[in-house]
């Protein structure tokens, strides 16, 4: 790693320190890792023991989170969804990073007709509503983990491609990567040694705050049945399933929800904080028109 | 041009008058004390030219005194506008007074006006809030405006935006606004440092002219002892939030006391001494955070007195008449 | 100006094209025979010859996708694989509901976030702007269904004061259309209020800094005036611009809420279509919204530019 993301890094790490909203936020993170690791153990109960003497019990001792309309643990179930929550934000990001950095690279190193036409290509992809289109990827390739996985992947690709390209135009116009270019320095060096490096600050940031929207993309997959399938817990999927009977058992509703808010807002948290100190800018219109999940 | 007299006796009583101005802005590093102690008047018709390096208070001082200093800031001393005094008065009067009688000209043209009103509504608009104005009134008094201060087809060009304006041709825009009221006194804050140096003749001449012509009392705040000797008739130079020397340009000029003042004068670029390095001075100014017990410029001093310097704050004392200056060493070593 | 409209013009018109084969392509990603899928059981031989044969499946690629784009601009996106209807005529059926709580949780949005964003820039720092940012930082990062689900558990469940879900068209019964469509609205408007304090409070801070803001005040001008008349006027240029988005975005982005709440508008439609996998019905909900979305955006600019007359004078 060279000295430029090294800095990054450090810089990110020490402002987060100081921000105790960012603070929090990481502890639930650390908390949700530790959840989605070893949720499996934590958990009283198994996701799916099925219990019907046990119907929609108050939470209680026994069942702190109390169960839902089959006699399952609500609270084993939150805790064990908390893995595909983060699993569906991760890989989905994931995706989103390597595809959107790689377009963005290509279209801002070598411009013209390359630009051209992969931009236009996000352009067209920028074009659907979020949800609608991820709506509409996983249903014509089947509900499930994967192909919720590669949907909300493809939606937040362009904000990486737009982001990555913005970066690159700048840095290679630096006298520094000039300097590189003029010595005969291979694309592939200049691009790892000098480009990626310089670009890395908008990069963290974006990557936290999408992780936000993916988990909430994630839920509101899962809540129209498009994510994971039953009866693997999800959270969305779980507030789906208890909305008819929310107005007698009110943890139906509360507890998943909650899950899901805590999560975002960590995300959010951490990603503000993060912007705050390595990408100090006022909000683009651009951002502000992607900014729902 | 001229239609009202404001205060009787303007010629005698100073336009602005202020005392033993101290600013002091709270910031996370601590308190800053951005101005000390300072006092000036101008008189009707004056043009008193404030000069120092950014950073040492010059500009702090005027805005403070007409109670645009930002929010964190402390403001003490006294200030007097056409004889009222400003530092008791409440914001709502203190904005009245100075709307009608102070006109500000800022150092940049491209970013002092706004970009989506006509440049005649930014003229008029003061003539309507502070001379009750109808719109109508105002629009006309807006083309007089433009067509005094050199703007060509004043009739036409009120209707454009500021984008629609060269450079020279804003700040003379900037100028029609500052003037809209007829105020007693103008302020220029580094009017010319974002021009080019054709346009900024322009502009001084035409301060100067309409300094002449409508008797308005001027300040004139920069960092160039150059554009100094053309405007102004009194010159005061700060450094690190005081006054170090003050008296008629002339005066000053023929012989700065200060060492500061003689660092000031032989950094100007002389075009009868073409060619040469420029001797700069030496080091950077204090911050406001931290200024010595002493006398301020004493690090980067080229005289280096005594530890008197160091440790006691030299007093202004007067070298000739209506001639002073801040130092133990006026005139150098040998003085 | 007229350039610039039209090299905005064009440039959607390209977007617009690539909308269309992304669409196009989404029948093609569906494993299989899509007309066999979309039967399932109700399976039978005549019904499948008709739908294959109006879907134009058997043709090379290319010259679907031509047919395709053709149909489309005559407004013909084909017919329902369910119903045998037109897509057109089913999409426009749905579209009233969707903008009538599209447009009531835009308006509810800026009714909280039009005073809060710009008064917690005017006194930034403050008590009140520090509950602002709590406010929006909450908001974006709630799901507008748990929102929902939470607004009937309380005002449906424990005071019973509103109806669960449901639909009454705006035109037949005003006042039960509004008893239904509060509860929604909130849900989607809360995310909608947050993002645009956020985004008004970041603009009017960027203004109030700006030096004519500061010439503004030295004119001695009062504090009312120099906010509307110098700091909104540039601050909210940008805004106008985000709300239109929002909206846009909203007509094609909620189908969680319509889905939660029983709301029949093109969000349900598409739900609907995705769950009896009529993918013609989903393909053209998808296009129509996109088209919107990108007319909506289009329009935007074009406003932006009046707005602004550095813009509108390129």
């Amino acid at each position: 790693m060279s000295a430029g993301s090294d800095g990054t890094v450090r810089r990110a790490l020490s402002a987060l320190r100081h921000d105790p909203p960012a603070v929090a936020g990481t502890l639930v993170l650390l908390l949700l890792l530790v959840v989605g690791l070893a949720g499996r153990w934590l958990a009283p109960a198994g996701t799916n023991d099925v219990d019907v003497e046990k119907m929609l019990r108050p939470p209680s001792l026994d069942h702190p989170f109390g169960t839902d309309e089959l006699g399952r643990d609500v609270l084993s179930r939150v805790l064990a969804a908390a893995r595909v929550s983060l699993e569906v934000g991760l890989v989905s990001v994931g995706i989103a990073l390597l595809v959107g950095v790689t377009v963005g690279l290509l279209a801002g190193w070598y411009r013209g007709w390359v630009d051209n036409v992969l931009m236009r290509g996000m352009d067209v992809l920028f074009a659907f509503p979020v949800l609608l289109l991820a709506v509409a990827i996983v249903a014509v390739l089947g509900p499930g983990l994967v192909t919720a996985m590669v949907a909300i992947g493809v939606v937040y690709t362009p904000i990486f491609a737009r982001v990555t390209r913005a970066g690159v135009l700048s840095v290679r116009e630096q006298v520094f990567v000039r300097a590189a270019v003029s010595i005969g320095a291979s694309d592939a060096r200049i691009i790892r040694r000098h480009v990626l490096p310089n670009i890395a600050a908008p990069l963290i940031v974006q990557t936290s705050l999408s992780l936000a929207f993916a988990i909430l993309s994630e839920a509101a997959l899962s809540f129209l049945g498009l994510g994971v399938q039953p009866p693997a817990p999800a959270w969305g999927r779980m507030l789906y399933d208890g909305r008819g009977f929310v107005t007698e058992a009110w943890w139906l509703g509360v507890f998943p929800g909650a899950a899901i808010f805590l999560t975002v807002l960590a995300f959010n948290l951490v990603g503000d904080a993060l912007r705050d100190v390595l990408d100090p800018r006022q909000l683009t219109v651009s951002e502000a028109r992607r900014s729902r999940a | 041009m001229k239609t009202s007299s404001p205060a009787a006796g303007r010629e005698a009583e100073p336009v602005l008058d202020i005392e033993d101005l101290t600013v002091t802005i709270g910031t996370r590093r601590g308190q800053a004390r951005a101005v000390a102690g300072v006092d000036w008047s101008v008189r009707a018709g004056q043009t008193l030219a404030l000069v120092g390096e950014s950073g040492s208070g010059k500009s702090m001082t005027v805005l403070a005194a007409t109670g645009l200093a930002p929010r964190a800031a402390r403001v003490t001393g006294r200030v007097r506008l056409l004889g009222e005094e400003l530092t008791t008065l409440s914001e709502p009067r203190r904005r009245r007074l100075r709307g009608r009688h102070v006109g500000f000209v800022f150092q940049d043209p491209m970013t002092s006006l706004n970009p989506v009103l006509t440049v005649g509504r930014q003229v008029s608009e003061a003539c309507e809030e502070h001379l009750g104005m109808t719109r109508r009134q105002a629009r006309d008094r807006a083309v007089e405006l433009l067509d005094l201060v050199g703007i060509p087809s004043p009739g036409r060009r009120v209707a454009e935006y500021p984008h629609q304006f060269s450079g020279g041709m804003r700040q003379r825009v900037v100028i029609a606004m500052a003037l809209a009221c007829e105020p007693a006194l103008l302020i220029a804050d580094e009017p010319t440092t974002a021009l080019d140096v054709t346009t900024q003749a322009q502009i001084v001449e035409l301060v100067a002219d309409l300094r002449r012509r409508l008797g308005t009392a001027v300040v004139w705040i920069t960092h160039d002892l150059g554009v100094v000797a053309g405007v102004a008739d009194t010159v005061a130079v700060m450094y690190g939030g005081r006054i170090v020397e003050r008296g008629d340009v002339d005066a000053v000029f023929a012989a700065p006391a200060h060492p500061y003042t003689r660092g000031l004068l032989a950094a100007r670029p002389d075009p009868e001494r073409a060619g040469g390095d420029l001797p700069a001075i030496q080091g950077a100014p204090p911050s406001p955070l931290e200024l010595p017990p002493g006398c301020a410029f004493w690090p980067r001093c080229p005289v280096r007195g005594d530890a008197r310097c160091e440790h006691e704050l030299p007093p202004l004392v007067e070298v000739t008449r209506g001639h002073e200056v801040r130092t133990f060493y006026p005139g150098g070593e040998d003085a | 100006m007229a350039r610039f409209v039209l090299r905005r013009l064009l440039q959607s018109a390209i977007v617009l094209l690539g909308v269309t084969l992304v669409v196009f392509l989404l029948l093609q990603l569906v494993p299989g025979d899509p007309v066999r899928v979309a039967l399932g059981t109700r399976f039978d031989q005549q019904t499948y010859d008709a739908l294959r044969e109006r879907s134009g499946l058997d043709r090379p690629l290319v010259a679907q996708y031509v047919s395709y784009v053709s149909h489309a601009l005559t407004g013909d996106l084909g017919v329902s694989f369910r119903s045998g209807q037109p897509v057109t005529t089913i999409v426009l059926e749905r579209l009233p509901a969707t903008l009538s709580l599209a447009v009531t949780a835009v308006l509810l949005a800026l009714l909280v976030a039009f005073p809060l964003g710009v008064l917690s820039a005017v006194r930034s720092g403050s008590a009140l702007d520090h509950a602002a940012r709590v406010f929006s930082q909450f908001g974006v990062s709630v799901p507008d269904f748990w929102t929902g689900i939470m607004g009937i558990l309380l005002f449906a469940g424990v005071l019973g004061w509103l109806p669960p879900s449901g639909y009454v068209a705006l035109t037949e019964d005003p006042a039960g259309w509004a008893s239904h469509v509060i509860l929604p609205a909130t849900a989607v408007g809360l995310v909608t209020a947050s993002i645009l304090t956020r985004f008004i409070r970041s603009s009017v801070l960027e203004v109030l800094s700006e030096d004519y803001v500061r010439t503004a005040v030295a004119k001695g001008l009062r504090a009312r005036v120099v906010v509307v008349r110098h700091v909104l006027r540039n601050a909210l240029i940008p805004v106008v611009t985000v709300v239109a988005v929002q909206l846009a975005s909203l007509v094609g982005g909620v189908i969680v809420i319509e889905v939660l709440f029983a709301w029949p508008g093109v969000g349900r439609l598409t739900y609907d279509a995705v769950q009896a996998r009529d993918y013609p019905v989903l393909q053209g909900a998808v296009l129509f919204v996109a088209a919107l979305f990108l007319l909506m955006n289009l329009l935007v600019d074009v406003l932006y530019a009046r707005l602004d007359p550095r813009i509108g004078a390129r």
